[in-house]
């Protein structure tokens, strides 16, 4: 059984982000790129899997459509324990070229388990995984929380509200992972530290389709106002800031 | 010149960092109040590879550089000097000194153990009257024959009690002064060896200080380190790696510490803005950023040095003679930021402030750096 995890390269959750001069491109100058934290759950997760069923799952590929610039992330998932990686030489302008590039990729080199973290901690678009699925064809598993191997099955864990759902699933599937997919982030031991630069990491060109979308503007939003404080004996004051200030009553 | 750090140098340090933020700031107040020795946080970092980060993958070890270690060292420290005062005694005193100056069969039955962090390694110079005169070992070591008979007492010992590979300095020929002192390998589970109650310190208290007292123990020949009388020089050369890593210690204490004050200057509001907002403050963090980055710069040179096979006695010295001080310094005065609530163990910088104290006595006092760097300076080996 292979896993494939699809990783994405973020802007560190301290960045201060602000755009170039022309409006139209983030400045990425002094931008500290980290693994998105929901992919480095899916990828501890499915270390995890390959390590408590030796000989069932044969491999843990990271996957990711990104520039050079995401190699050492890529690198990241490497000494975590991914076996090898693979990296489609573009940077994805929205979450539909990047979930084509990656279903192109997939469509050649088919995985019995495909994890998206639910969402990337840039653009929060929660998009690529049902995308994925659906240029591929196959079918998803949403809000994944826990994957367990069972007698050469799939047992899939499920959230919502107020439930928890157990499941058997057929492969393959893309499953979109959230909370309790893992406990922590694996750390790197020295060791994969010391050999992530020997195992394989493949570059790929992208097939570069036509976009569907293109930037023309990023405007900040207007700072958050002040809040005021009501002292606690006033309520008649909150009321009528609530009626006729914010008018929200 | 470049300022660069490798990819693998950043991945250690964040890993370091990950570790020491997430596991290690969970319980480091409780730990140190009770003087709770960190026994699940040295397996972890056993695990992960940092008890023997430096030796060759040969024998079992990480095969990282120094300058990965003192990265990784700065991380541990900013949050528990406690943890990384061990993980320094066994990577940079004892794995570095066996894998330097042991013969093939030490390093195969004593240094892989070590640098898997299965075993805990302990470096025993100091004695009740032999602390920056180490010259004056009372401990001794006769010449039996067939082995070598140990008696006397050392204090002061990082992981005394877990270790269970003790590297110990005693007098063979006390006629020769220092050139009579030998190194040995003892086994701590060996006859005639005790251990004295836990040192109630000022601060590091979840590491595990104590005297150790050795009562006619037999110590095979095959465990001297080096040929005979090659003591003293292997505990200074030794000692000269490891001020690198208390060094890098004292840069975390004074870095943690610098983190927790900037903020706390961001948070808190006096007089209507945010304390960061009146000079007084804002000057102050900005020397103690000075410092640190100062005192950083020191460490990696002589880290560096290591790496390249290039002297690094003086350059360890200074290092360590200023970080250790300026360590004191920043962490004094980022409980000075806090005010009232520095002065409390919730705010974690009265902890760094006692950890800080330590840095300028252990593995060479301030006063033992000035006299390495005074010297050298009257020999001429460091012209303007």
């Amino acid at each position: 059984m292979k896993i494939a995890v699809c990783i994405s390269n973020v802007p560190d959750t301290t960045t201060r982000i602000k755009t170039d001069a022309t409006g139209q491109k983030i400045d990425l100058n002094g931008v500290q790129w980290v693994l998105n934290p929901w992919d480095e759950l899916a990828l501890t997760r499915a270390i995890e899997l390959k390590e408590q069923n030796t000989g069932l799952v044969s491999e843990v590929i990271a996957v990711m459509a990104a520039s050079a610039a995401g190699e050492a992330t890529l690198r990241k998932a490497l000494a975590v324990g991914a076996d090898r990686a693979v990296r489609i030489d573009t940077d994805p302008a929205d979450s539909f070229e990047a979930a084509r590039e990656l279903a192109y990729y997939f469509e050649a080199h088919w995985a019995d388990i495909i994890f998206t973290g639910i969402e990337s901690s840039d653009f929060n678009g929660l998009a690529v995984g049902p995308m994925l699925a659906t240029l591929l064809k196959i079918h998803l598993i949403p809000g994944v929380s826990g994957v367990f191997l069972e007698n050469g099955q799939v047992l899939v864990q499920q959230e919502v509200d107020g439930m928890s759902i157990r499941l058997k699933t057929h492969q393959p599937v893309v499953m979109v992972v959230q909370k309790g997919i893992a406990i922590v982030p694996k750390i790197p031991a020295m060791r994969g530290i010391m050999t992530a630069r020997t195992k394989p990491l493949e570059v790929l060109s992208p097939r570069k389709e036509a976009l569907q979308t293109e930037v023309t503007a990023f405007e900040p939003l207007p700072p958050k106002a002040a809040a005021k404080m009501i002292d606690a004996e006033d309520a008649p004051r909150l009321i009528e800031l609530l009626r006729n200030e914010a008018k929200v009553i | 010149m470049d300022f660069q750090f490798t990819e693998e140098q950043l991945m250690i340090k964040q890993a370091a960092r990950d570790y020491a933020q997430r596991e290690l700031w969970v319980d480091v107040i409780e730990r140190d109040e009770k003087a709770i020795y960190p026994e699940k946080h040295v397996k972890a970092l056993a695990e992960l590879g940092f008890m023997g980060m430096m030796v060759s993958p040969e024998y079992d070890g990480g095969g990282m550089d120094t300058i990965s270690y003192v990265l990784a060292m700065e991380e541990i420290s900013k949050v528990d000097s406690s943890v990384s005062v061990i993980l320094s005694v066994n990577n940079s005193l004892v794995c570095w000194g066996l894998e330097t100056f042991g013969t093939e069969e030490q390093k195969q039955k004593y240094l892989r153990p070590l640098a898997r962090g299965e075993k805990i390694g302990a470096f025993l110079l100091s004695e009740p009257e032999a602390g920056s005169d180490a010259t004056s070992q009372h401990t001794t070591a006769i010449d039996m024959g067939d082995y070598y008979l140990l008696n006397g007492t050392k204090n002061w010992i990082t992981n005394g009690n877990t270790a269970s590979t003790y590297l110990v300095m005693a007098q063979t020929h006390p006629e020769k002064g220092h050139k009579g002192i030998n190194a040995f390998i003892v086994e701590r589970h060996w006859e005639g060896i005790s251990v004295g109650p836990h040192e109630n310190k000022m601060g590091m208290r979840s590491s595990d200080t104590h005297s150790v007292m050795f009562t006619d123990v037999k110590v095979p020949k095959e465990n001297r380190i080096g040929g005979d009388g090659f003591g003293f020089r292997f505990a200074m050369q030794t000692l000269d790696g490891g001020r690198i890593g208390i060094a890098a210690q004292a840069v975390g204490i004074a870095a943690g510490a610098l983190e927790l004050a900037l903020k706390y200057a961001k948070e808190r509001k006096a007089f209507g803005t945010e304390i960061i907002n009146h000079q007084a403050i804002a000057f102050k963090l900005a020397d103690m950023a000075v410092k640190v980055e100062n005192a950083r710069n020191l460490v990696l040179k002589a880290a560096w040095l290591k790496d390249q096979h290039k002297p690094y006695g003086v350059a360890s010295a200074m290092a360590k003679l200023y970080a250790a001080d300026i360590a004191m310094q920043v962490t004094t005065e980022a409980v000075q930021i806090h005010g009232g609530y520095g002065y409390v163990k919730e705010y974690h910088v009265e902890r760094l402030m006692r950890e800080a104290k330590l840095t300028q006595i252990y593995e060479g006092t301030s006063e033992v750096q000035h006299i390495v760097i005074s010297r050298a300076l009257a020999k001429g080996e460091l012209l303007p």
